[in-house]
C-alpha cells in the first residue's frame, strides 16, 4: 500500500518502527501532490522546502527516540485561513493575496511541535463563506471521488487533499458545517469539536462565536488522534475551555451497547434527499444491531436555525472582516486620493461577491432600527436551539442526523440562488449555534455511487461518545 | 457675566488611561513616548487570526475608580464591539463596554467658587484606546503604540453649570483617580481627555435644550474655555432666534471658538454587538473588598484630617491634596516639624508652583522640608530664605541648617554688624532723624526697614530694635544737650 493512502495510525507505526523515513514519506506525498493536484486543485500553496526540512528534523527525533509523538513525521495540510509563520495565508481571498502570516496558529503550532510535517495550505471558499470551494478567489477544487463534482466547502481543499491521499490528514475550520460537509462529500471523516475545545488563535475569524478548527481524516481513529494533538487550553484564546480533556484515542473501539441515540425528526424531512435519509436510517439500524437504543425525537428549534445562523454569522463577519481595508497589510487599491476611497476601492476590488453579500447582510442586521428585528431575534432563536439540545441530551448520548441534505452535486448542478445554497447547512449549523461537537462519518455510498455520510452530534465536550459511536459505524460500513 | 438670562447644563465624558504596565488585550507595554510602532503585536495591530485576552489589572483599576467614586461595581459586565472605520483603528472596531458597563452610579464633590458641587456619575466602562495619526507633507502615517492602551470612560450626569465648575470637577476627578492609583493623571501625555456635553436653557427652566458635544479637550483650562465659548455661541443662537443643532464640535484652542465636526444626522451607526472573543468580566466580592481595603484615604478625607490635626483650612487642604506627591510630602514633613502649617505653606507656595508633577518626581526629602519649617518657625531664617531653600531642595539635596550657616543666611545677631547697619541707616536718612526730632514716632519702624534691607532681611529683629532704640535715644540726648 502506498504510504499516501494509509491512515495516520498506520503511517505513524511505520515511521516509529523506522521502516520508512519522514523524508521519504514527505517526498511520497509531494510526488502525489505533483501528480494529482493539477486536477484536484486542493492546495493554494505547497511548502515543499519547509516540509523537507521538517521531515529531516522529524527523522532526527525518530532516530534518537526523543520527543516522538504519534504525529512525528506525518505529513498534513492546513486550510488557508489557519496561520503558519512565514507562509502565505490568503483565506481564499484576493484581499489577502500577498499576506504572509507572522505567527503560528495555536493548532498548527501544536502539530509542528509534535513533529508533523506541513505540506501546504488548502483551498477554501473565501473567508469560509460557502459550501462548495467555488468561492475561492484563486481556483476551484474538484472532488477526488468524481472530478465533475464539488468537494463541498468551505474546507473543500482540506477534504479533497485527504480523500486524494495528498495529505495524511488536514485541518479545516467549521463555522456552519465547513469541516463536516466537505468531509461527507469527499468520503472523509470530519470532526467539529466543542466550541472552546481547540484554540481559535491564529484561525482567521469568520464568525467568532461559531468558528472551530477541526480535523479531516481518513478514519475515525485518526480524527481522535489529531484532536488529541490540537485540543486543550490556550491562554491566548479567552474562549478556550479550561477543562482537562481525556484522550479521545482511548474511545476508539469502546463498547456502544447501551448507548441511547436520538434521530431528530426535523433533520429527516422533505428537504433531505431520500438517498441520504436512507443512509441515516440504515446507520440507525446498524447501531441498533450493536445494542444502541435508537429513537426518533423532536428538537422543534432546529427548524429556525438557518435564519439565526445567517444573521449571527454575517453580523460577526461584517465586523471581523472590517479590518481588511488596505491600510496595513493585504492588497491595497492603487492611486486612491484619500482614506475613504482607499477603503472603498480596496474592499470593492479585494472581496468576492459572496463575502460582500454577507458583509452587507451583517451590517444591515446590526444597524440601528433593524437590530432588534434581526440580530436580537437570532440571538433568542440561538438560545432556543441550545435549550432544545440540552433537553435532548438529558435523554440521549448522541444524536444521529444527515451531514448534508444531499451527496456531492456536480458543478453544473450547484444552485446560484444563495437561499437555496444556504439551505444546505440545515443539518450542520445547529451544532455551531449550540457550540456542540459533531462529526461526519462516511457511511457507504449512495445508490448512484457517491460517498454517503451521517452526522453524530454530541453534548458539549462529548467528543468521546462521537468517536466511540463513529468508530462502531465505520466498522459496520466496512462489514 | 454675559447672557445673564441663560444657564449652561454640562455633563462630562472623561477618557482616562489606566496605570497598567501592559495593554488591555495583549502583553505590549503601555509606556509613553516610545518610537512609533515599536510597542505592537498581532493582537493590538488586529492582524488576521489574533485574539484579545483581558488584562485583569485593567479590571482592577476600573473597580478602584468605581470604589473611589462611590459607584456600584457590576459582578458581571461584558465587552461589546463598536464598529467604525478609521485609519487609527486597526480592527475597525473598538472593544468597549456598551450594554453592560463595569460600574454604574456614583458621585464626586468638587469645591467651586459657589461652594461644593456634587456631580453624579452615570457610568464607568472599560475600553481600548485607538492609535494616533501623524500628518506629514508626504501623507498620513499611523502610530499604533497607543492601540489597546486600557482606558476607562467616565460619564457624568449633566450636573455642572459653568466652565469654572467643569474645570474644578475635572481637576478634582484627576486628583481622586491619581490617589486611587487608577491613572498617572498626566494630561500632557494625554492620560486624561475630556469631552464636554453642553446645552443651554433660560434660567428657571427645567427642560433641557439641544446639546452639543465637544471632543478631546486636554487640559483644565481648555475645559473651562471650551465651555465658555460654546455657552456663548449657543446663547447667541438662541438670542437671535436660531436653532441649536445636535452636533459634535471641536474646540479651536488658538481662536478660542468651537468648530463644527459633524451633525447628528450624519452620525455614525456603531452597530454595537457583544464581543464574541471575550467571555463576561466577573468581579468577585473578595476582589472588591480587597481593592476597597487597599484604597488610600482620598482627598476629601485627607482635607478633614488636615483640618482636625493641624488646623489647616479646606482651601489649603484642597491645594495640598491636588497632587498626591505633594500631599504625601506634606504629611511626612508635618510629622517631623513643630510647624506643620509652615510646612503646608511651603508646599503650597513653592513645591506646587515649581515642580511639574507630570514630568518629574518631587525630589524634596520630607525631613529637609521639616528642617526648613523648623528654621523658619524658630526665627532662624526669614520666610524668603525658607522659600528659597525649599526651591533649591527641589533641585538637589543638602542639609538646610549647614547651608544656612555656610552661606550666612541665618539671623544676624552680631551686635557690631547690626550697629554698623543702624548707623549707616541713620547717616543715609537724615530726614528720618529730623522727623524723629520733630516728634514723629514712626522713626523706629522706618529705621528697622532700612536695617532689614541692609541685612537682606536677616537682622535679628529684637537685637536690631534694641540697637535702634539706643541710637535714637543717643540722638535725642545729643539734640537736647
Amino acid at each position: 500500500m502506498n504510504v499516501c493512502d494509509m491512515t495516520v495510525a498506520a503511517l505513524s507505526a511505520l515511521l516509529r518502527k523506522r521502516e520508512i523515513s519522514a523524508v521519504e514519506t514527505a517526498n511520497a506525498f509531494l510526488a502525489r501532490i505533483a501528480e494529482r493536484d493539477g486536477l484536484h486543485g486542493a492546495f493554494l500553496t505547497t511548502t515543499a522546502d519547509l516540509a523537507l526540512r521538517q521531515a529531516a528534523r522529524a527523522d532526527a527525533r525518530l532516530a534518537s527516540g526523543e520527543n516522538v509523538t504519534l504525529l512525528t513525521g506525518v505529513p498534513f495540510a492546513v486550510k488557508d485561513n489557519i496561520c503558519v509563520k512565514g507562509v502565505r495565508t490568503t483565506c481564499g481571498s484576493r484581499i489577502l493575496s500577498g499576506y504572509i502570516a507572522p505567527y503560528d496558529a495555536f493548532a498548527a503550532r501544536r502539530l509542528l511541535d509534535g513533529g508533523a510535517v506541513l505540506l501546504g495550505k488548502t483551498n477554501m471558499d473565501e473567508f469560509g463563506m460557502g459550501a462548495s470551494t467555488t468561492h475561492s478567489a484563486f481556483q476551484i477544487t474538484r472532488n477526488p471521488a468524481d472530478p465533475d463534482r464539488i468537494p463541498g466547502g468551505s474546507s473543500g481543499g482540506s477534504a479533497a487533499a485527504v480523500a486524494a491521499g495528498e495529505a495524511a490528514f488536514a485541518l479545516g475550520s467549521d463555522t456552519g458545517g465547513s469541516v463536516r460537509q466537505p468531509a461527507a462529500f469527499c468520503g472523509a471523516v470530519g470532526l467539529k469539536p466543542t466550541y472552546g475545545a481547540v484554540s481559535r488563535r491564529g484561525l482567521v475569524a469568520f464568525a467568532s462565536s461559531l468558528d472551530q478548527i477541526g480535523p479531516l481524516t481518513r478514519c475515525v481513529g485518526d480524527a481522535a488522534l489529531v484532536f488529541d494533538a490540537i485540543a486543550g487550553h490556550d491562554d491566548g484564546d479567552a474562549t478556550s475551555a479550561r477543562r482537562r480533556l481525556p484522550p479521545l484515542a482511548d474511545a476508539v473501539g469502546r463498547e456502544v451497547s447501551g448507548m441511547r441515540a436520538g434521530l431528530p425528526r426535523e433533520l429527516l424531512g422533505d428537504g433531505i434527499d431520500p438517498q441520504i435519509r436512507e443512509a441515516v436510517r440504515n446507520a440507525a439500524r446498524r447501531l441498533a444491531s450493536l445494542g444502541v437504543r435508537v429513537e426518533e425525537t423532536s428538537l422543534p428549534a432546529l427548524t429556525q436555525t438557518l435564519g439565526a445562523y445567517y444573521v449571527i454569522s454575517s453580523a460577526e463577519a461584517s465586523s471581523n472582516l472590517a479590518r481588511y481595508d488596505g491600510v496595513r497589510y493585504g492588497r491595497r487599491a492603487e492611486n486612491c486620493p484619500d482614506a475613504a476611497s482607499l477603503y472603498v476601492r480596496s474592499r470593492s476590488e479585494g472581496f468576492g461577491d459572496e463575502v460582500k453579500r454577507r458583509i452587507l447582510l451583517g451590517t444591515f442586521v446590526l444597524s440601528a432600527g433593524f437590530r432588534d428585528a434581526y440580530y436580537q431575534r437570532a440571538v433568542a432563536a440561538r438560545a432556543r436551539v441550545r435549550r432544545d439540545f440540552d433537553r435532548a441530551f438529558a435523554d440521549f448520548d448522541f444524536l444521529l442526523a444527515p451531514t448534508a441534505p444531499t451527496a456531492a452535486p456536480r458543478f453544473d448542478e450547484t444552485p446560484d440562488d444563495p437561499v437555496r445554497v444556504y439551505a444546505g447547512g440545515v443539518c450542520t449549523v445547529p451544532a455551531n449555534l449550540a457550540g456542540l461537537p459533531a462529526m461526519s462519518v462516511p457511511f457507504g455510498k449512495t445508490p448512484d455511487g457517491r460517498p454517503a455520510a451521517v452526522q453524530l452530534i454530541g453534548p458539549a465536550f462529548g467528543e468521546e461518545v462521537l468517536i466511540a459511536a463513529g468508530h462502531a459505524l465505520e466498522q459496520e460500513a466496512k462489514a | 457675566m454675559k447672557h445673564p438670562d441663560y444657564e449652561a447644563v454640562i455633563g462630562l465624558e472623561i477618557h482616562c488611561e489606566l496605570n497598567t504596565r501592559t495593554k488591555i488585550f495583549c502583553a505590549c507595554p503601555t509606556a509613553f513616548g516610545a518610537a512609533t510602532n515599536t510597542q505592537v503585536c498581532p493582537v493590538c495591530l488586529g492582524l488576521p487570526g489574533a485574539l484579545p485576552t483581558l488584562n485583569e489589572k485593567a479590571v482592577e483599576f476600573a473597580v478602584r475608580a468605581g470604589l473611589a467614586l462611590d459607584s456600584r461595581v457590576a459582578r458581571v459586565s461584558r465587552f461589546d464591539r463598536k464598529n467604525y472605520f478609521y485609519p487609527d483603528l486597526p480592527k475597525a472596531y473598538q472593544i468597549t463596554q456598551f450594554f453592560e458597563p463595569i460600574c454604574t452610579g456614583g458621585h464626586l464633590d468638587a469645591e467651586t467658587a459657589d461652594g461644593v458641587r456634587r456631580v453624579r456619575i452615570t457610568r464607568i466602562h472599560l475600553e481600548e484606546d485607538a492609535g494616533k495619526l501623524i500628518h506629514t507633507p508626504d501623507g498620513t502615517l499611523a502610530d499604533c503604540n497607543r492601540c489597546g492602551v486600557p482606558l476607562i470612560e467616565i460619564v457624568t450626569e449633566p450636573d455642572l453649570r459653568t466652565g469654572e465648575e467643569a474645570a474644578a470637577f475635572a481637576r478634582k476627578l484627576r486628583s481622586v483617580l491619581v490617589w486611587a492609583g487608577v491613572t498617572d493623571g498626566r494630561l500632557q501625555e494625554g492620560s486624561m481627555r475630556f469631552d464636554v456635553n453642553l446645552s443651554v436653557r433660560r434660567r428657571g427652566q427645567t427642560a433641557l435644550g439641544v446639546r452639543t458635544e465637544m471632543k478631546n479637550l486636554g487640559s483644565f483650562t481648555s475645559v473651562r474655555r471650551a465651555v465658555e465659548a460654546e455657552f456663548d455661541r449657543q446663547c447667541g443662537l438662541l438670542e437671535r432666534g436660531e436653532p441649536v443643532f445636535q452636533e459634535t464640535r471641536r474646540f479651536d484652542e488658538k481662536r478660542g471658538v468651537s468648530v463644527l465636526m459633524r451633525r447628528k444626522e450624519n452620525a455614525d451607526d456603531y452597530r454595537y454587538f457583544p464581543e464574541p472573543d471575550l467571555p463576561p468580566v466577573v468581579v468577585s466580592d473578595a476582589l472588591i473588598e480587597a481593592l476597597r481595603a487597599d484604597l488610600p484615604r482620598l482627598p476629601d478625607a485627607r482635607k478633614r484630617f488636615y483640618r482636625e490635626t493641624w488646623g489647616l483650612s479646606d482651601f489649603d487642604g484642597e491645594m495640598l491634596t491636588s497632587e498626591r506627591e505633594a500631599a504625601e510630602l506634606f504629611e511626612a514633613a508635618a510629622g517631623l516639624t513643630r510647624y506643620a502649617r509652615l510646612a503646608a505653606q511651603l508646599v503650597i507656595g513653592e513645591v506646587l508652583q515649581s515642580v511639574d508633577f507630570e514630568r518629574e518626581r518631587v525630589r524634596l526629602n520630607p525631613a529637609r522640608l521639616a528642617a526648613v519649617a523648623d528654621l523658619q518657625g524658630d526665627g532662624e531664617i526669614n520666610p524668603q530664605t525658607a522659600r528659597q531653600l525649599v526651591r533649591s531642595l527641589c533641585g538637589q539635596d543638602f542639609d538646610p541648617a549647614d547651608y544656612v550657616r555656610a552661606h550666612g543666611l541665618g539671623r544676624v545677631r552680631d551686635v557690631k554688624t547690626l550697629r554698623e547697619a543702624v548707623e549707616a541707616a541713620l547717616s543715609e536718612n537724615p530726614k528720618i532723624v529730623s522727623d524723629f526730632l520733630r516728634g514723629k514716632t514712626a522713626a523706629a519702624t522706618a529705621l528697622m526697614g532700612q536695617v532689614m534691607r541692609k541685612t537682606n532681611g536677616r537682622a535679628d529683629p529684637q537685637t536690631a530694635q534694641t540697637l535702634i532704640a539706643q541710637a535714637l535715644e543717643a540722638i535725642k540726648d545729643a539734640s537736647e544737650s
